[in-house]
Parts: structure tokens; sequence; C-alpha cells
């Protein structure tokens, strides 16, 4: 096991250097960033030489990012045009959308089974068929719609919540934002366990279970669910990493200052320190929460087993 | 496998005791209800299984065997299983007609079963320890503790090598014979008063077969338990049963203590399904085969469900369903235990 966790490691090593190259490549294409300083007025060109100088700007790409690379091992990720430096920006940002992360993968996890549970081992009757179009209805419906509605009615008409979060964050006021950003895997939970749990009802070692004389209660959660879960793990691995990175919008609508926002300016400002400095810790939880899903794969499973 | 000399140590079948015996299913009907009509598994099958006693069913695949079993166990599928009628008397009880709550816990204490498959059959997620402890701490309410000590206990008695070291191993860790000792282990755990075996060794490699099948015989004359052995390997049969229930179409067509059935079949399907046997002194001749499917049960034949695959056919099994008749010597007198569902039963027990 330990082996197989530093082989991993080590793999992430290229990933990591291949996926911030990639990064840094685009940002670089988004446009001139000392243009994008000046705004709308027309840069004085001795001025521009010696900021492009000052950032680096005048060498190749490769130096670039090799320079870059550099500092980021030296813990500096530049500073925002605001004259901020950006790991202060990441100190207020990424508590915020860990939070609502957090609140986001509670929801899922605790609803989504739940609700899969419950429509898996009543598939076919009213309440799996109700279920099913439910979240058809859910995923298809676009986040920002979801999150204007919810805002609107639950915010500004009915008032039972602060229709945005205020600049601290705190948790109550993250439900509602929480809730938006996990509707849609919600539904991809539910779907998943629910065709985990009506194809696992089926399974030898269940009947086994029931020739055994256990309770139903213990049939399912002991034998049925711990086979289930195996498939939802790994979506919902996956979603911490898009849940991280993906709250532009909800973020936007309810604006939580946290990593969607942040990344939100930094694109709209051709920003890149900030730009390629969230991407390039996301990057890191992405592999992170990965090596985690495989690792929590074998202990679910004890049929896996890494060496 | 079948070794002849081997039979001299079956114990002798015992007389039906006073009173009750200890299972008897009467006139069991169990359907499915599907998209394409209702399959009739089973149709009217009756038979008992004494203490001590041990019952080989026998028949093809899709016979019903496995779903009469099911039904005693109460975990066939319900829907789309249904029981339109029929009674599952255990100790004197309808079972049928027991609450769901103290059905489960007869299910596991006083009525098992060994399903075919030990690999899927057991949870590959649990250790082999918990699933056997699982039935002291549900039925019993030991202490985790306790019922992994019971669980070594139990897997020493069915002869797994280092119980003590292995019973924290998980399912795919143990060869085929070793799992299929430990499902074996997981159902006389708390000492039943009868087990199910479903094919328990058709999984299995031919020596290990044998060997599975002894260790079975044995815990079985030990804790003096009912048995019934689902299978269609007729040599397994020889070896440990006291009598034979054979199934065609989801009825029982013949009835008889176990060494009758292999001298004097009674029904067409038997003689059949004794011919299918390899036999080593006609070697290099083709081997007999059934001709024909088994019968599709959503829509069995009219008369007799093997009429159309039977060589010795006549108009009136088209049209007339054999009972179980009685079947006597040539003189009339009885042969108990002996039954055969054939219009012309006398023709092929006698002729």
């Amino acid at each position: 096991m330990g082996r197989y966790v530093i082989r991993r490691l080590l793999q992430m090593i290229p990933v990591f250097i291949g996926s911030t190259f990639l990064i840094f490549i685009m940002v670089y294409a988004l446009g001139d960033p000392v243009a994008a300083l000046f705004g709308d007025k027309a840069p004085d060109p001795a001025t521009a030489a010696r900021i492009r100088k000052d950032l680096y700007l005048d060498r190749p790409l490769w130096e670039q990012y090799l320079h870059y690379m550099g500092q980021i091992f030296q813990g500096d990720f530049g500073t925002a045009f605001n004259g901020q430096p950006v790991t202060e920006l990441m100190a207020s940002a990424f508590p915020v959308t860990l939070r609502l992360t957090l609140v986001a993968i509670t929801i899922e996890i605790v609803v989504g089974i739940t609700l899969g549970v419950v429509s898996g081992l009543r598939r076919g009757r009213t309440i799996d068929t109700t279920l099913l179009v439910l979240t058809l209805v859910v995923i298809s419906v676009p986040t920002f719609v979801t999150g204007y509605l919810l805002q609107y009615l639950l915010g500004v008409k009915w008032g039972w919540v602060r229709p945005t979060v205020s600049p601290d964050a705190p948790l109550n006021e993250l439900i509602l934002p929480g809730i938006v950003l996990a509707l849609v895997s919600l539904a991809y939970v539910t779907r998943l366990s629910r065709t985990s749990i009506a194809e696992n009802t089926k399974a030898d070692y269940v009947r086994t279970a029931v020739a055994k004389g256990l309770p139903r209660r213990r049939v399912i959660t002991r034998h049925l669910l711990r086979n289930s879960l195996i498939p939802v793990v790994t979506f919902i691995g996956t979603d911490i990493g898009a849940l991280m990175g993906g709250a532009i919008v909800t973020e936007r609508i309810f604006n939580i200052h946290g990593v969607g926002y942040q990344l939100y300016q930094g694109i709209l400002r051709n920003n890149s320190p900030t730009v390629v400095g969230f991407v390039t810790i996301l990057v890191i939880v992405f592999l992170l929460a990965n090596l985690l899903v495989d690792l929590l794969y074998a202990v679910l499973d004890p049929r896996i087993r890494y060496a | 496998m079948t070794s002849i000399d081997k039979t001299t140590n079956v114990p002798a079948p015992r007389a039906a005791s006073e009173g009750t015996p200890l299972l008897e299913v009467r006139d069991l009907h169990v359907e499915f209800h599907t998209r394409d009509g209702v399959a009739k598994a089973v149709n009217g099958v009756s038979y008992s299984v004494d203490a001590g006693e041990t019952l080989a069913v026998l028949g093809e695949s899709g016979s019903g065997k496995s779903v009469t079993a099911q039904a005693i166990m109460g975990i066939l599928d319900m829907p789309p299983g249904k029981i339109p009628s029929g009674e599952i008397l255990f100790q004197g009880q309808d079972l049928l007609k027991l609450p769901a709550d103290e059905y489960r816990k007869i299910r596991g204490s006083k009525i098992a079963m060994i399903f075919q498959d030990a690999l899927s059959s057991l949870n590959p997620v649990h250790t082999v320890g918990a699933q056997l402890g699982e039935m002291f701490r549900v039925h019993r309410g030991m202490s985790k503790k306790d019922s992994l000590a019971k669980a070594v206990e139990l897997m020493d008695r069915v002869k797994i090598p280092a119980a003590k070291a292995r019973v924290g191993d998980y399912p795919h860790q143990f060869s085929g014979g070793m799992r299929q000792r430990i499902m074996i282990a997981m159902a006389m755990a708390l000492e039943p008063d009868l087990i199910i075996a479903d094919e328990p060794t058709t999984a299995l490699d031919v020596t290990v077969q044998a060997q599975v099948m002894d260790l079975l015989a044995e815990l079985q004359r030990e804790m003096n338990m009912g048995l019934i052995l689902i299978t269609h390997d007729l040599g397994v049969v020889a070896d440990v049963a006291d009598k034979i229930a054979v199934m065609y179409g989801g009825r029982i067509v013949e009835t008889a203590p176990v060494h009758e059935i292999y001298k004097r079949p009674a029904h067409p399907y038997t003689r059949g399904l004794l011919d299918s046997i390899p036999r080593l002194d006609l070697k290099g001749q083709e081997l007999y085969a059934i001709k024909g499917l088994p019968p599709n049960l959503l829509n069995i034949p009219s008369g007799c469900a093997f009429n159309p695959r039977c060589p010795k056919a006549q108009d009136v099994c088209r049209t007339d369903v054999p009972v179980l008749h009685r079947v006597t010597e040539q003189d009339g007198t009885e042969l108990p235990g002996r039954g055969s569902a054939c219009h012309f039963w006398k023709e092929q027990i006698h002729g």
C-alpha cells in the first residue's frame, strides 16, 4: 500500500507539470497583460517595456514558465494587479470555497444516497419513477437558472434566507448556495446509487444474507449498501475537485468571495498570476482527490489490493 | 466420482417417525408473473423429509427444484414470484402463514440453505469470520468477540486448516472447496433441523466434490438433520440420499428409495436420466441423451409435460395429466415410497 501511494505521488509530477504548462500557455494566449493593465489608455512605450522586463514578459514562453515554477516552489505566487500577493487572495478565498464544497458534498452524499437507496429498493414503483423524472429535470436545468430562481424565490420574494452571502461566509449563509451547487451532482449520485442498489439486490450474497435470517435492515446496510457504494464513491471523489473549481457560477450568483469569484475576476482582468496560481492549486486538489478515491476503493472492496 | 462400495455407509432410511414429518410440502404451486406471461415453475409438488433423512431432488435446469427450495426458505422474489396455493409444513406449522418476522427467525436457525456458487454467495467485502459470526450475533445476540470464537470453531469443524489464522480472510482468498466448506459451516452454525443444499458441489471439481459431499453427510449424521439435496448429479445421489424425488416441468414425476430407482426406474424420464450416465463397460459407444429441450414454463405441453420428448408417448399422454400412481409389484404388493407419474408405469417398471 505504501509503495503504491509513493508511486501514485510520483506519477503526479508529470501530470502536474503538463497541466500547469498548458494553463500557462492558455492564459498567455489570452492577450497582452501589460495592455490590460493600462485598461483603455494607450501605455507609454518606455513604461510598458520596463514592466515587461520586470515581469519577465520579454523572455520566451518556456523561460517565463520555468521562472514562474521556480517562484512557486519558493512560495511566491506573484502579485495581483492591485498589489495584493496572490497567496493572500488564496488564503481568503480557499477557506470560503472549502466550506461551500463541504456543505455541497454533505448534501450530495446524505440526500443523494438516501434517495438512491429508496429508489433502488422500489424499482419500478411510483416513487422510483418520480425520482427518475425529477433527477432528469435537475440535470437538464443549468445551475445559473436554478441558482437565480432559488435566490429570487427564497431570498428576495419570501425572504427566508439572505439573498447574498456576507464576506465572512458563515456556514448558515452557505446552505442555499450549497444546495444550488450540489443539485446537479446530487441528481447524478441518486441515479448512480439507484442503479447500483437495484442491480445488487439480485446478487447472490444478498440472497444468502436473507437466507441467514438477517433482519431486512441489516441486509440492506451491511450487505447491500457497502457493495453498492463503490461506484458512487468514485463519482463523489472526482466531484470534490469539480465542486471546488466549478463553483464559479454559484459564487457569482451569491456573491461569495471564494475561488470561483477570484478566478472570474482574474480572467476578466487578464490577471495571469491569479489565474495560473489558483488553477495550479486546483490541479493539486484534483490529483489528491483522485488518489484518495483509489485508496478508498481498497478500503471498501478488499478484492482490490495495491502493491 | 461415484464409488459404489461407499453406499454401505449410508444410514438406513428411518421409518417415518410417529406423528408429523420434519418438513412436509403439500401441493405447492409457484408461478412467476413476467412480461411474457405467467411462468408456472412449480405445479403441485408434495414431498416430505424426516429428521436425519436425506431427500434428493433430481431434475434438469428449470424443472422447478430450486424454486421449490427457495419457496421453503421464503427467499423467493415476490413479486414477480407468487405462491397461489400449497402448504409448507415445518414441524407441523405452515410457514406460508407465518408473520414475516417469525419466518425470518426460522431462516438460518431452524432451516438453513447451502448455495451452489460459494464465491458469489458469500459477501466479497466482509471477512468469512464476520459472515459466520453474523449468525450468532443476529440469532443469539452474541458479542463480536464471542461470535468470532464461534466462527473459528465452525471453521475447524468443517476442516479448514489453520482456522484461527484464516478467520480474518475474505472469501476470494479461499479456494473453491474451502469456500464451499465455509458455506456449509454457515448453514450448520446454529445446528438447524433442516438443511437445503442447492447443488452444493456443481461448481467444484470432481475430487473436491467427493470431499464436500462426505463432509456434508458426516455433519448431517452427527446432528441428525433433515437434508434436502438438490442436484442433477445421479452419482452424488447414490452415495448420500435415502430417497429420491425426480422433478420435471415443475412436477414430481417419480419418487423412490434411492437404490430401487437405479435398478428399476418407473418413469421414462428417469430411465433417460440413468441411461445418460457414462458407463465404463460401454466405452466407445455414443452416450445416450434425452432428445429435445426442457419444457417452456410459459407454455407447458398439455397432458404429461414430458410427452414431446418421451420415446413411449401415446395419445393419452398428450391429453391427460398423469397423477403420481402408487407403484406396486406385478402381483400387487406395495412398494413403499415408490410413485410414478406415468400412464404406463407398469410397462416401464415391469416391461
